[in-house]
């Protein structure tokens, strides 16, 4: 069943799949919980600014607060109800912290505000389609969380060979996107056409995994020959971004760079779906699709609505919180260990996984042995970087491409010392980040230092210089007034310019 | 492990942990060290025990001078393989204080003075053999004839007290110091080769030793415990520099099959370059390295003043593993 002409990309791992567990049953369809809380922010970038105050009364779909910037994206209601706060609430977030939250207290009546759908998205300007995706609140939902809008403008940018629609859930026990398939096919193959047309891709492949056989058939009788469907081996990561397009095309995103670099977009296939809810019905990205499993009664997929608290998912399946057991939101290789489950379920959460034992054998000195580097799919040497990293060897850990690290796990997978390598790369990363952010503020510290004692040093000048007042120092001192405002417009443009290159590095 | 990388990505774990790799490399130098036994006398596995028991002694002592947890590491079993290798390159006639002066110098400065596990730059065996074979080299040229050997009772005594009683009759040099001395007395290969250490192929009965060696080192290729590369680098290189010098004057060369077969060859390739602390780590480097050594070892044995040079070989090659790391960096996906 696999495809032909298929490339290999380096490392990657035959890992236990465990999808038996989730999905063979029918998704549910989760009853409204006692309250919902909206994340201002679900995806990567700003966060969005709320547009109601608490009391108001919201329908489902209602934008209850718009984007603040390009990189970000507008908030809907996910049910109707009445707005009971905006504050600070857990978050899905490895630490625990809390961030900016809406909460809604659903009516029970579930009533739509008014939605209207494009009728013929194919007349549309392509520009047009995307801001229809951004208006839905659209990002990423196969974990990244990127807002889809932003890959969708470098297709307007530039030219896009292909487009690829990734249903390659190559993590352990996540099956959401499968059910999502067999249950949806018409949604993904629709909104595949029209993410295609908002692109203006030339070629479009919807790429899926050999142990998907039923999603598989659920697609084949829906496509016509505008979209290849490939089946690829089931190899983890190959859902990577840049692993699938090695596989699909043969070709490397080059390093630092990004897939339309080298002409190729790639979206999941949830994204797929909730592009043909937004364009075709006007609905906005209010629910998804999410795989319950693991340590569960009876392990399922469920479609959520966003914001529905972790626990009441887990209650669907008949789970109930006991002391000792790891959630884990997301996939076992690359998911996040929470501690506890009151965060609610937002845009990119694709899983909820319990856990009754995790690894826990203890952490010995590195053997060199070398497993790291035969499974990583970046080429990377993880041993070499492991050691840069404890000794926090900025410079070096630089030239071994620590960044092109993708942090999918393979590494401490095979590790014989039990070494947890992913953690020590994500803390390197943040110390550079951090670093480089650091240095940044200390050279606009000392342009501001010189700057004062320039103007300092004019000042003192210019006392020394003061004479008894005479017609002839007024003019003069008026002169001086003069030299100093265009001294001042001088570091303003500076300090300005200055601000316009941090831009460039910080993001800001 | 610190409590919060406890909690980070990925959350399962699936490998032999270090002890279980240690054990299997333990399991196939078992039926090499039973057939060496078998060959040359009770004294193989004498020293194989003696080191052991020296090795985790001392091993407990540097582990709690350094403040290290007892139960973590004592039994990882790398001062058990450690041991095993230093034990089968001495003698079997080696007198027991050789062996724990050798054992202590792997033990306390090959590996823990350099920071325990994972940490040795060099091989801790090689350097140990090294090390003895410099301070006592009277002591360790002494073999037992292949096949003909004291008792159990009289290989104790030789171990426990020296070998002064007994010289001549039990004991004679190794078919690569035969050679040596005979190429050094002018004498031509086929000459020499008629002495009675020599059989068909390499040492007389000592040439199959290194058929176990390989079938252990195959075992573990295929348990993935080892990778292929290294070992079959090391074997084409050293088959092919002598093959060269054969073909050029077989009479003052050695055939590349005797190569192979005598002496340590077959043991360095599976079971010592193979070790991963102290040898390159990437892809490429890992080849340059196991030629390295195949070169450097070939050279000592034929023009040094050593009759077999792979251990001398193993240290320079683990001076130079990290500069070839940091020179074989294979190319990240997408590096232009």
């Amino acid at each position: 069943m696999i495809s032909e002409g298929l490339h290999r990309f380096p490392g990657g791992l035959k890992l236990p799949t465990e999808k038996g567990l989730s999905n063979g049953h029918e998704s549910l369809i989760t009853p409204l919980p006692d309250e919902i809380i909206l994340p201002l922010k679900q995806h990567v970038g700003h966060p969005a600014e709320p547009v109601i105050s608490i009391g108001d009364n919201v329908y489902k779909g209602q934008v209850i607060a718009r984007a603040n910037g390009y990189v970000s994206l507008p908030v809907h209601a996910s049910t109707s109800g009445k707005i009971r706060d905006i504050g600070l609430y857990a978050v899905p977030d490895a630490l625990g912290l809390k961030a900016p939250c809406i909460k809604i207290e659903p009516d029970g009546l579930d009533s739509w505000c008014d939605i209207q759908g494009v009728g013929d998205f194919a007349s549309m300007d392509p520009l047009t389609l995307q801001h229809v995706i951004r208006d839905a609140g659209i990002s990423g939902m196969g974990g990244a969380a990127f807002p889809a809008h932003v890959k969708l403008k470098e297709g307007t940018q530039t030219e896009v060979n292909v487009l690829i629609i990734n249903a390659v859930e190559c993590e352990p026990f996540i099956t959401c996107d499968d059910r999502l398939i067999r249950e949806k096919p018409g949604y993904i193959v629709a909104g595949t056409r029209m993410i295609r047309h908002a692109v203006q891709a030339r070629r479009c492949i919807i790429a899926i995994e050999e142990d998907m056989p039923e999603a598989r058939d659920a697609l084949l009788p829906l496509l016509d020959d505008d979209i290849e469907l490939i089946t690829v081996p089931t190899i983890y990561p190959q859902g990577g971004e840049k692993q699938l397009i090695r596989v699909l095309t043969g070709l490397d995103v080059p390093s630092n760079g990004l897939p339309i670099d080298i002409g190729i977009i790639m979206h999941n296939v949830a994204t797929a779906a909730a592009t043909y809810r937004a364009v075709h019905r006007g609905e906005p990205l209010i629910s998804r699709y999410v795989t319950v499993t693991g340590h569960v009664p009876s392990p399922r997929n469920l479609q959520v609505l966003l914001g529905t608290p972790v626990r009441h998912c887990a209650n669907q399946c008949g789970y109930q919180e006991r002391s000792g057991d790891s959630i884990i939101l997301g996939g076992a290789m690359m998911g996040t260990l929470v501690r506890n489950m009151h965060m609610p379920v937002i845009k990119s959460t694709h899983c909820i996984l319990v856990k009754r034992v995790l690894n826990r054998a203890p952490e010995m000195p590195c053997i060199r042995c070398g497993r790291c580097s035969d499974v990583c799919p970046a080429r990377l040497l993880p041993q070499q970087l492991y050691w840069y990293a404890r000794s926090q060897d900025q410079d070096r850990l630089r030239k071994h491409h620590l960044f092109e690290c993708i942090e999918c796990g393979c590494c401490s997978y095979v590790c014989p010392s039990n070494i947890p390598l992913v953690h020590y790369y994500r803390v390197a990363k943040n110390k550079i980040n951090q670093h480089e952010k650091s240095l940044f503020d200390a050279m606009q510290a000392r342009q501001r230092y010189l700057t004062r004692k320039e103007r300092l040093a004019r000042e003192a000048e210019l006392q020394s210089e003061k004479r008894p007042d005479t017609e002839a120092t007024k003019t003069e001192t008026q002169d001086k007034k003069a030299y100093i405002r265009e001294a001042v417009k001088r570091g303003r443009t500076r300090r300005r310019k200055n601000h316009g290159h941090k831009g460039d590095v910080s993001d800001e | 492990m610190n409590s919060s990388s406890a909690f980070s990505s990925p959350h399962i774990h699936q490998a032999p942990s270090v002890q279980q790799v240690m054990c299997q490399v333990i399991l196939a130098l078992v039926p090499g060290i039973l057939f060496s036994t078998w060959i040359y006398g009770w004294g193989v596995l004498i020293q194989c025990f003696l080191a052991v028991l020296f090795a985790q002694v001392l091993e407990a002592i540097m582990l709690r001078l350094r403040k290290q947890p007892l139960q973590l590491f004592l039994f990882d079993g790398s001062a058990v393989v450690t041991a095993l290798l230093f034990a089968l390159c001495i003698t079997p006639y080696t007198p027991w204080w050789i062996n724990l002066v050798g054992m202590a110098f792997a033990i306390s400065i090959a590996k823990h003075c350099y920071g325990g596990l994972g940490q040795n730059i060099f091989n801790p065996a090689m350097a140990a053999y090294i090390f003895v074979l410099l301070c006592f080299p009277l002591e360790l040229s002494l073999h037992p004839a292949a096949g003909h050997y004291p008792g159990l009772r009289d290989t104790l005594e030789i171990i426990a007290f020296g070998i002064q009683g007994y010289s001549d009759g039990v004991s004679g040099a190794t078919v690569l110091a035969t050679l040596k001395t005979g190429l050094d007395g002018m004498g031509m290969i086929s000459e020499i080769r008629t002495s009675p250490v020599f059989g068909q192929l390499a040492g007389k009965g000592s040439e199959w030793i290194p058929v176990f060696w390989l079938a252990g080192g195959i075992w573990l290729a295929y348990q993935k415990i080892i990778k292929w590369q290294v070992p079959a680098a090391f074997l084409a290189v050293l088959f092919v520099i002598s093959l060269i010098f054969y073909w050029y004057d077989d009479s003052h060369y050695i055939s590349p099959l005797f190569t192979l077969l005598a002496g340590g060859s077959m043991l360095a390739a599976f079971f010592i370059i193979t070790e991963p602390v102290s040898s390159s780590t990437t892809p490429a480097g890992r080849i340059i390295f196991a030629s390295g050594v195949a070169i450097i070892a070939y050279v000592i044995r034929t023009w040094g003043n050593y009759p077999d040079g792979v251990a001398f070989a193993v240290l320079l090659m683990n001076f130079s593993a990290p500069i070839i790391d940091r020179l074989t960096r294979p190319k990240v996906v997408g590096e232009t």
